[in-house]
């Protein structure tokens, strides 16, 4: 019976926090939009009994779903969003990387230290070190005021409001999830692996390649999920940092909620995201599973 | 008038003080108050007020769909009003608990009752105009002393827009304001919504949205006053705002404020009580503080808008009541135009008008 009441409080939380909000949502999509409190018929009306569920269900269609497939904005929007993700996850590990590589180098009493200054910054809210970003990209930017005084160019740079910026954000903001998890893998390498490979002839850089990189795999697999999967959602940077050809499925999704007030095909939207997220948190999982066994 | 008003104030004190830790939640558009009044009407009332603001008509309007926005004040734009009254939204106001209405100006007031008609729902806050802002000295740089900055054509066509984006340009992020003032740049109806009228609109604006650094609904203020941009279509009060800003700087930035020649949208920015607000008294306390002749010529003073209080006008300070971009003289009046709300087809149509204009898909 203790056993059962274990079990059940982690599957309680899934179900209250994750497949009960996603129902909700699934529900929305399937309905049709309205203009009333909430923006959305029909909605559920216990107060008729049996007969009102029936007539709710057979009320709900996948209208929406198909709609999302009439405009080319969204496949667009989705496929540009992973291209964003995908090369700044990349752009996060060739930063990340030798960070992560420098700190597990370093002398053991300087370990602490190095961590404490990757975590620093969540110490200040993400939307306000977002900000600062606007203030250093600028036209009239600290970055610029830099590179002209240096006599490096003469006309500002124009950063802010585009794609590039949109990169500087994620990799910014996303970097320690990659430095953590490589930084673990890098940090239990037995270093004497590294010295008989050199003994065996390799050089040091070849070492690095045929050892070291191979040995911090799976760091490596979990920080690029870890950046992956929330960038592909991602709005606050884009919205904050992108200029107005940037397009990604969270803005698409607040233009559906906010602008259109159209509840239903947001949650499409939405669930189809999901469906798309789905593939790589499965993938993550596998990964995560396997090196648990390896370790276990 | 003054002993009235004092004998009232002591009353709400003394109200106040019988229901103790009583608040109002007020949600505003942002740099939109004098902030001295908000302390001045905890001070008057004793009423706890907690103060939010937004910066898009859009998120108002969802948070009031949702319902249960635990908001007592709201200020939605008339069109939006419109809209949100008919989705049962807004509770009808207690005149009686509003004695500071008559303050309000008959001239405005006629107009808002085509939003919310007999003003039942609604008072009005603010109204103003949509128009350009121009960094002068750089706007003539570019384009020449002669550079159309009372005219549409600065911004809608694409000859000067090429060269404006070299010092940046940005666009409201509000359709709802863009389209009417590309139909009006046609010298078309500002407030059509048939497809002819929008692809036309979607044509002027197409050919000059590569030159457009953003379209953001706030950040413009900030952006004109600092000499990042030198063009921004915008909210007249918001512009003035940013002239001050840069005045004070002393930066060197020079900002001017035009409603086009071509027309301007004039826009009335109403203050209603959601239908479920947590504290519908409180609210009404609010508005009526609001609607006090001095609070309200304050917040313009404050702010740079007109607003819709006659009674107002004899506190106003000269550059404002003065400034016929903020108080149109009766030829300007003349050259302005509203605008009515989308229905929720045309409504679609607009949106992905306007991604596709943003965007480019």
């Amino acid at each position: 019976m203790r056993r059962l009441i274990l079990i059940s409080v982690p599957y309680l939380w899934l179900l209250a926090l994750f497949l009960i909000p996603f129902l909700i949502v699934l529900k929305i999509s399937l309905s049709d939009v309205a203009m009333a409190i909430p923006p959305y018929v029909p909605t559920l009306d216990f107060a008729e009994g049996w007969a009102g569920i029936k007539a709710f269900f057979a009320e709900l269609d996948f209208e929406n779903f198909t709609f999302l497939t009439t405009d080319d904005l969204y496949w667009k929007a989705y496929l540009s969003s992973l291209q964003i993700a995908a090369l700044s996850t990349f752009l996060t590990l060739l930063v990340g990387y030798p960070i992560a590589y420098g700190m597990a180098m370093a002398p053991d009493h300087w370990r602490p230290t190095l961590m404490m200054l990757v975590i620093l910054p969540f110490w200040t809210s993400f939307l306000i070190r977002v900000y600062s970003w606007m203030g250093i990209l600028s036209n009239e930017g600290v970055l610029n005021q830099f590179l002209t005084w240096i006599g490096l160019i003469d006309q500002p740079l124009t950063i802010l409001n585009t794609n590039v910026a949109v990169y500087i954000g994620i990799i910014y903001t996303y970097l320690p999830f990659m430095i953590l998890p490589i930084y673990a893998t890098l940090e239990k390498l037995d270093g004497s692996l590294l010295e008989a490979a050199e003994d065996l002839g390799c050089s040091r850089l070849s070492a690095f390649w045929l050892v070291t990189i191979p040995l911090s795999k799976q760091g490596i697999i979990a920080g690029c999920f870890l950046v992956f999967i929330p960038a592909i959602g991602e709005f606050v940077i884009p919205s904050l940092l992108g200029g107005s050809g940037t397009l990604m499925i969270g803005k698409v999704l607040w233009e559906e909620f906010f602008n259109n007030r159209d509840w239903p095909v947001a949650s499409a939207v939405a669930v189809v995201l999901l469906l798309i997220l789905i593939i790589p948190i499965i993938l993550f999982q596998r990964n995560e599973q396997k090196q648990r066994e390896k370790e276990g | 008038m003054t002993k009235r008003l004092m004998t009232m104030t002591a009353a709400c004190a003394l109200l106040a003080g019988a229901a103790a830790a009583e608040e109002v939640r007020v949600y505003n558009w942002s740099d939109y108050i004098d902030e001295a009044l908000l302390e001045k009407f905890e001070q008057e009332t004793g009423i706890e007020l907690i103060y939010d603001v937004f910066d898009s008509n859009e998120v108002l309007e969802t948070k009031m769909l949702a319902g249960g926005s635990g908001y007592d004040v709201v200020v939605p734009t008339g069109t939006f009003l419109q809209r949100q009254i008919m989705a049962g939204a807004f509770q009808k106001l207690d005149k009686s608990k509003l004695p500071n209405i008559d303050n309000m100006w008959d001239v405005i007031e006629k107009r808002t009752a085509t939003y919310d008609p007999g003003n039942e729902y609604s008072i009005n806050y603010m109204w103003g105009t949509t128009g350009i802002g121009a960094n002068i000295g750089k706007v003539q740089e570019v384009l020449g002393e002669d550079a159309p900055v009372n005219s549409l054509a600065l911004i809608m066509d694409p000859a000067n827009m090429e060269k404006l984006q070299e010092c940046g340009v940005h666009f409201l992020d509000a359709p709802t304001e863009m389209i009417p003032a590309a139909l009006a740049y046609a010298g078309m109806d500002p407030d059509a919504k048939d497809d002819e009228s929008l692809a036309k609109a979607e044509e002027i604006l197409m050919a000059v949205r590569p030159y457009v650094q953003k379209f953001h609904s706030s950040e413009y203020i900030n952006a004109l006053a600092n000499g990042d941009i030198c063009v921004a279509f915008g909210w007249s009060g918001d512009i003035l705002q940013a002239r001050d800003r840069a005045a004070e700087a002393e930066n060197g930035v020079e900002i001017v404020y035009n409603a086009p020649s071509e027309g301007a949208l004039m826009w009335f920015d109403q203050m209603a009580i959601p239908v479920d607000a947590p504290n519908p008294d409180a609210a009404h306390t609010f508005l009526n503080f609001i609607m006090d002749a001095q609070n309200m010529a304050a917040a313009s003073n404050y702010v740079y808008y007109a607003n819709g209080n006659k009674a107002s006008q004899e506190f106003l300070e000269e550059d404002v009541i003065g400034d016929t971009a903020i108080y149109p003289d009766e030829a300007a009046l003349e050259n302005l135009y509203t605008v009515t709300p989308f229905g929720p087809k045309e409504q679609r149509t607009l949106t992905r008008l306007w991604t596709k204009i943003k965007s480019g898909i």
